[in-house]
């Protein structure tokens, strides 16, 4: 009998244990995890981040990548400790919710092309350009406008194949930021966001999908994060940036793009980092963003905040390892003070300066 | 019910409270289904109320779907939806129709077993490896050999060389309609198989009596026989078609457009929302979201209803007959 209810109970176990994980995006999974919700871009640093966290200081993070919107949502709902987002809120929007948000961690996207002949850096690409092609105003890649750019190179009587990321992303919100700045008539017929309705091209999904369907199509112009051109050494163009520099995809040039930016002027850091001034700045840069509440009654606040205070200090080799960009210092000095300043429990900071 | 007349039985007693919580447990199984179901369609209309409430029907018959200026119609991923299950029945349907009088008439039985149990398994490989199946496999070679053959063939022709225009992508309403098509072919298959086998074999024999070729007893007398289930194999298929996300998200193309071309890229409903449920920010987008699986249940529903009625119509038919 006892064995019997010894397998009964077993099962019922196991079933409640499903249930839970079914229901574990709500919920945090053990007590005194920290439990954070958004982007899936920077979702592979972060569990990095976790796990060596919590082989040094026992401490886990359990970090839902379901997506810059779900963070959002989670974060107002308050399921979460800290929310994360590619996108950053608006000061309105922040101040209605009471929450504040720093960038944690830097990166940017990068056009691919694929034309025969052309190697990877070779072309040369600017904003209206980029913006013209993805609006359907230029559908060859031997175009004068193309090829006043690239003098030198013999560009084919090739029609241009733009290839778009459908799933709604970080990487659409900065591409499409970027070539809303650039070109009034791109922000006009399109404007910026995580998706927009495109007039030409194609979608595919995720980094992957648009690297293959790129790489599948001649004559094609997709764009990826960062991370994904330098593990796949695939053809890139090079852009002219805001001061009228060529500039490649490289860590120094996003990271020019982070110092350069007014952050200490950026009420709430609502600052996207496309298009920044700087010789070395690469145009299509952005940051990834944490949301947490000001007034916080979670108990895990402060644990959060030692885990992001140790990865701003301990975790920028990891970050370069995964093609990530860390933020400079100067910029996490500021944050902690923000950290000082806005976090409170009952009126009295959180988070107190070293 | 006779054993509860006698309740002083105590063995016969057990047994009639036993039988009584049998039966409460299945009463309770079935309504669960139907409170569920209720339960979906009240979430799925309060979620999609605000987007309803803004555009009205013009959610229906708008193509645009814009974030950006928070306008959404839901005409584009219907006519995707619709389209791409559309090609799937063309092609899956002949098909499966093919495989399965092979496998119940002409087959050696030593054959039968394995192929019959090939077509199942096909039914049990998840849907994401068949999007990556399309999307590395099938579509490149749709693009570097396939496609441009038939839009050098047909685009040029008149009327129907509309549907066969534009570049060759590779991916687009045609090639999810392909991998839908692989996608549904086992369910059919093995339906319509089933219902051949039940054709009594003294109508078949007495039809090849009267000097019946094989084919004339397929077409005459197993498929007349069978109506019923192919119709229900087929309603089968088309309910998996229309829902199918993950492989059409990887192999359609995913543009909120309506074009001509069954070449150029599209989106279906279930793609949609796949693509942009986990990025969208503000109310109007995320309902707009859940009205698109309203619209989804509600298609998905009347085309099952509508082939209830069209057996229930069959049956009452035959009964006469």
């Amino acid at each position: 009998m006892s064995k019997l209810f010894g397998t009964f109970f077993s099962k019922l176990t196991a079933i409640l244990g499903a249930v839970a994980l079914v229901g574990g995006a709500a919920g945090a999974v053990r007590a005194d995890d920290i439990s954070g919700a958004g982007a899936t871009f920077p979702y592979p640093i972060y569990a990095k981040w976790a796990e060596a966290y919590k082989q040094q200081t026992g401490i886990g993070l359990n970090y839902q990548s379901i997506g810059s919107g779900g963070g959002i949502k989670q974060i107002e709902a308050g399921t979460v400790t800290f929310g994360a987002s590619d996108k950053p809120l608006e000061p309105a929007d922040l101040k209605q919710n009471g929450l504040v948000q720093w960038p944690m961690i830097i990166g940017g996207v990068v056009p691919v092309v694929n034309i025969p002949g052309i190697k990877p850096g070779e072309l040369v690409l600017d904003g209206p350009t980029v913006a013209a092609i993805y609006l359907g105003d230029i559908t060859r890649w031997n175009d004068a406008a193309i090829q006043k750019l690239n003098p030198k190179l013999s560009l084919p009587k090739l029609d241009i194949a733009p290839v778009y990321r459908s799933d709604g992303s970080g990487t659409n919100f900065l591409f499409t930021n970027y070539l809303s700045k650039v070109s009034p008539s791109f922000s006009q017929k399109i404007g910026a966001n995580t998706s927009v309705q495109w007039p030409v091209g194609i979608g595919a999904k995720g980094n992957e999908g648009v690297a293959n369907q790129t790489a599948q199509t001649g004559g094609a112009i997709g764009y990826v994060e960062y991370a994904y051109v330098k593990q796949t050494g695939m053809t890139y163009a090079r852009l002219l940036n805001h001061d009228g520099k060529y500039v490649a995809p490289e860590a120094k040039a996003f990271q020019a793009a982070a110092a350069n930016a007014d952050w200490a002027g950026a009420e709430g850091y609502y600052l996207i980092l496309t298009d920044q001034a700087g010789a070395d700045s690469w145009p299509i840069t952005g940051a990834s963003f944490i949301l947490m509440h000001t007034d916080s009654k979670d108990r895990n606040t402060l644990a959060a905040l030692k885990f992001f205070d140790w990865a701003y200090k301990r975790g920028q080799k990891m970050a370069e390892d995964l093609d990530y960009v860390p933020l400079p210092d100067k910029i996490i000095k500021l944050i902690q003070k923000t950290w000082q300043d806005s976090l409170k429990v009952n009126g009295t900071s959180v988070w107190a300066a070293s | 019910m006779s054993a509860i007349t006698i309740p002083y039985h105590p063995q016969l007693k057990r047994e009639a409270r036993s039988e009584w919580v049998f039966r409460g447990l299945t009463v309770a199984s079935a309504a669960l289904v139907l409170i569920l179901l209720a339960g979906v369609l009240i979430a799925l209309c309060y979620g999609g109320w605000p987007a309803l409430r803004t555009f009205q029907f013009g959610f229906l018959t708008h193509e645009v779907w814009n974030p950006v200026t928070d306008q959404f119609g839901a005409l584009a991923p219907l006519y995707g939806t619709v389209i791409t299950s559309l090609i799937a029945m063309l092609i899956a349907v002949p098909l499966a129709f093919g495989i399965a009088v092979f496998l119940t008439e002409t087959c050696p039985l030593w054959l039968r077993g394995p192929i019959a149990t090939c077509i199942e398994l096909l039914a049990a490989v998840p849907s994401i490896v068949f999007g990556i199946w399309g999307l590395f496999v099938l579509a490149p070679i749709l693009q570097h050999s396939v496609q441009p053959w038939v839009i050098g063939t047909f685009g040029d022709l008149p009327w129907i060389g509309k549907l066969f225009r534009g570049p060759p992508y590779g991916i687009g309403l045609m090639t999810a309609g392909l991998v839908l098509a692989v996608m549904v072919l086992p369910f059919i298959t093995s339906v319509m198989r089933e219902v051949f086998l039940a054709t009594p074999s003294s109508l078949k024999e007495a039809a090849y009596a009267l000097g019946a070729t094989q084919w004339e007893v397929v077409w005459d007398v197993v498929l007349s026989n069978s109506r019923a289930g192919i119709i229900g194999g087929m309603m089968l298929g088309l309910g998996r078609a229309l829902g199918e996300t993950m492989a059409v998200t990887f192999v359609v193309g995913n543009a909120h457009r309506i074009s001509t071309s069954l070449l150029a890229p599209g989106t279906t409903i279930s793609a949609s929302i796949a693509n942009e449920f986990t990025e969208a920010v503000g109310v109007l987008y995320t309902s707009s979201l859940i009205a698109l699986g309203l619209l989804l249940f509600v298609l998905t529903f009347t085309i099952i209803a509508a082939a209830r009625l069209l057996l229930l119509q069959i049956e009452r038919r035959g009964a006469r007959v």
